[in-house]
């Protein structure tokens, strides 16, 4: 059952060869069986898992016509499920069961889907590995001694070993594509208020933003269906119309122009990663494509400009863990103060921490304008770098990293270096613009993604151009093997 | 741009988190580095260009000034670590 995508396991599950309760059984097993060496998961909901799987039996019985329904999937554990250990991967959070659920998560229940736990993260979704989780690192199910990239390197390993059908993740500066691309799988960023942030726990509230990561372009179509739309919840939720996600994946991409920025092919790109992309856009020219090269002049300002505004956003967000009404408190505080002080300093990990001073530095007083201001201009003019590309072009294309999965610990002792592995990713959601990573080849045994950009809100032709692609070509069934019961 | 410890403790001061002397150290080194790393953006021209604080440009939305939460007083206080008679406790403030 493990290969199977959404369409085909909703066809099975209405055909009654198999019921959401045998379905959900086997990948809990598999998980019992097989997280042990990839740590995906922090929290398994077991019981809440098969409850929700016989209730959508009946409800697939009453004639339900939800694809999601039955089909066992895991969220980050970013999305505070009512009721449901929700860590955030902090020790900060290591107690908290939300009162309430995420917009995401409510309305992918409401679709009938099942939810298998809560999956692994970087801390507060800070990090490109995985690594910075207080529940330790995740592993690359291609290679367990690589990482399996970050933040949502759990939802990624999870989705790759199959030990779910699909899952959530954010992406803040590329967490979702750049570990969809390191594991091998389809992950999608919409475009910033596309899909409600409601019940995220917040890292960088004008970057953040929720979307799938499955098997397939055609598998993330159905998420999104889901979970794209307004939300009266979340005040910067876009009002714009969703489309139908999944009507438009066959679309002939006859005519199509494909722009390839000159910036994302020059130094730094590994050479076999290069060639990767080379060959998958090669193609798309054979589906029918034309392929056009443009300039995103300010792209390397993208990073100083992010590693100001997403840490800025985090020191102001991440305020709300003080001790006193949820999370960590530290023992015995002899004052307020020291309450705050020691239960922030022994409750957040070292990167979180470090973000959150470089965004108090950025804020204070005297630095403002040179700091955060300086870098919302910076932002601008990266917004009309895309904005004019778009004029000449459909979608854009390139690396999602401009390496393959590195190795676990292979970059901790220089963080500088993992911050500029962001190169690709980050502009993106300083724009505000989609983008998906699809599996396009492999470089030295692992994974490579292609990213596809798109313009403000044409989730609907990402999903197409990337399907037809996955229509040609058969990256995206490809498949780690993992030694049983390791 | 190279900060000094005591730079690191009046940051680490304001954003609430205690550091001990080690660990200030190693936030000098890493905080100088990030810092190094942002500076890159002053040397853009950026005159006449307006700051961008959301992508889509939009404006906060309205909506009717009517009560819409109920009260979940029990619920929200589960998670705290000290409560008494319905409050959130902290240690005294007031001697």
């Amino acid at each position: 059952m493990v290969d199977q995508s959404i369409a085909s396991l909703a066809k099975k599950l209405r055909a009654k060869e198999i019921s959401s309760v045998e379905l959900t059984q086997d990948y809990l097993a598999r998980i019992k069986q097989l997280d042990g060496q990839l740590n995906s998961y922090i929290t398994v909901t077991d019981e809440i898992a098969l409850a929700q799987a016989e209730a959508a039996d009946k409800l697939i019985a009453s004639g339900s016509t939800s694809t999601l329904a039955g089909i066992p999937i895991a969220h980050k554990d970013l999305f505070c499920t009512d009721g449901i250990l929700t860590t955030c991967a902090s020790k900060m959070l290591h107690n908290f069961v939300p009162p309430y659920e995420s917009t995401v998560t409510g309305r992918m229940l409401a679709s009938g889907a099942v939810t298998l736990g809560k999956t692994n993260m970087d801390e507060f979704a800070m990090g490109s590995s995985n690594e910075n989780s207080h529940y330790g690192a995740v592993k690359n199910p291609w290679n367990l001694d690589k990482v399996p990239g970050g933040s949502s390197g759990g939802s990624a390993a999870a989705v790759a070993a199959g030990l779910c059908v699909a899952a959530t993740g954010t992406d803040t500066g590329g967490s979702i594509r750049q570990p969809a691309s390191f594991c091998g799988i389809s992950g999608l960023k919409p475009t910033y208020g596309r899909v409600s942030r409601f019940g995220m726990i917040a890292y960088a509230s004008s970057l953040d933003q929720a979307g799938p990561m499955a098997r397939s372009a055609e598998d993330c179509a159905h998420i999104l269906q889901s979970i794209a739309g307004f939300d009266a919840s979340d005040s910067t939720c876009s009002e714009v119309a969703t489309e139908d996600y999944t009507a438009n994946l066959e679309a002939p991409l006859e005519g199509l122009t494909i722009g390839l920025p000159k910036e994302y092919f020059g130094d730094g790109l590994n050479n076999d990663v290069a060639t990767v992309i080379q060959d998958a856009v090669k193609e798309f020219e054979k589906l029918g494509a034309k392929v056009k090269e443009i300039s995103l002049p300010n792209l390397n300002l993208s990073i100083p400009s992010y590693y100001v505004i997403a840490p800025s956003e985090a020191s102001s967000n991440l305020s709300r863990f003080d001790g006193v009404r949820y999370g960590y408190r530290c023992e015995d505080p002899k004052d307020l103060m020291d309450m705050y002080k020691r239960s922030r300093g022994e409750g957040f990990g070292k990167e979180v921490q470090k973000r959150i001073m470089v965004g108090t530095y950025a804020l204070s007083e005297g630095y403002y304008d040179a700091y955060y201001l300086k870098a919302q201009r910076i932002r601008r003019l990266i917004k009309e770098d895309f904005v004019k590309a778009f004029d000449e072009v459909d979608v854009i294309m390139g690396p999602v990293a401009p390496t393959t999965a590195f190795g676990i610990g292979a970059k901790t002792d220089d963080p500088i270096a993992m911050y500029l592995e962001d190169i690709y990713t980050l502009s993106i959601n300083l724009a505000g613009i989609p983008a998906m990573s699809i599996p396009a080849g492999f470089a030295e045994g692992m994974p490579v993604g292609l990213q596809i950009m798109g313009n403000y809100f044409a989730e609907a032709k990402l999903l197409n151009v990337a399907h037809k692609f996955q229509q040609a070509t058969d990256w995206h069934t490809k498949n780690p093997s993992l030694a049983e019961g390791a | 741009m190279s900060l000094e410890k005591q730079d690191v403790l009046k940051i680490a001061h304001l954003a609430r988190l205690s550091l001990n002397d080690n660990d200030a150290e190693q936030y000098q080194h890493s905080l100088t580095s990030v810092l190094d790393l942002v500076e890159q953006m002053q040397s853009v021209d950026t005159n006449g260009v307006e700051p961008l604080s959301h992508p889509l440009e939009a404006k906060q939305r309205l909506r009717d000034d009517v009560v819409t939460e109920e009260n979940r007083r029990e619920a929200f206080l589960a998670n705290a670590p000290q409560t008494e008679a319905g409050l959130f406790l902290v240690p005294k403030v007031i001697d």
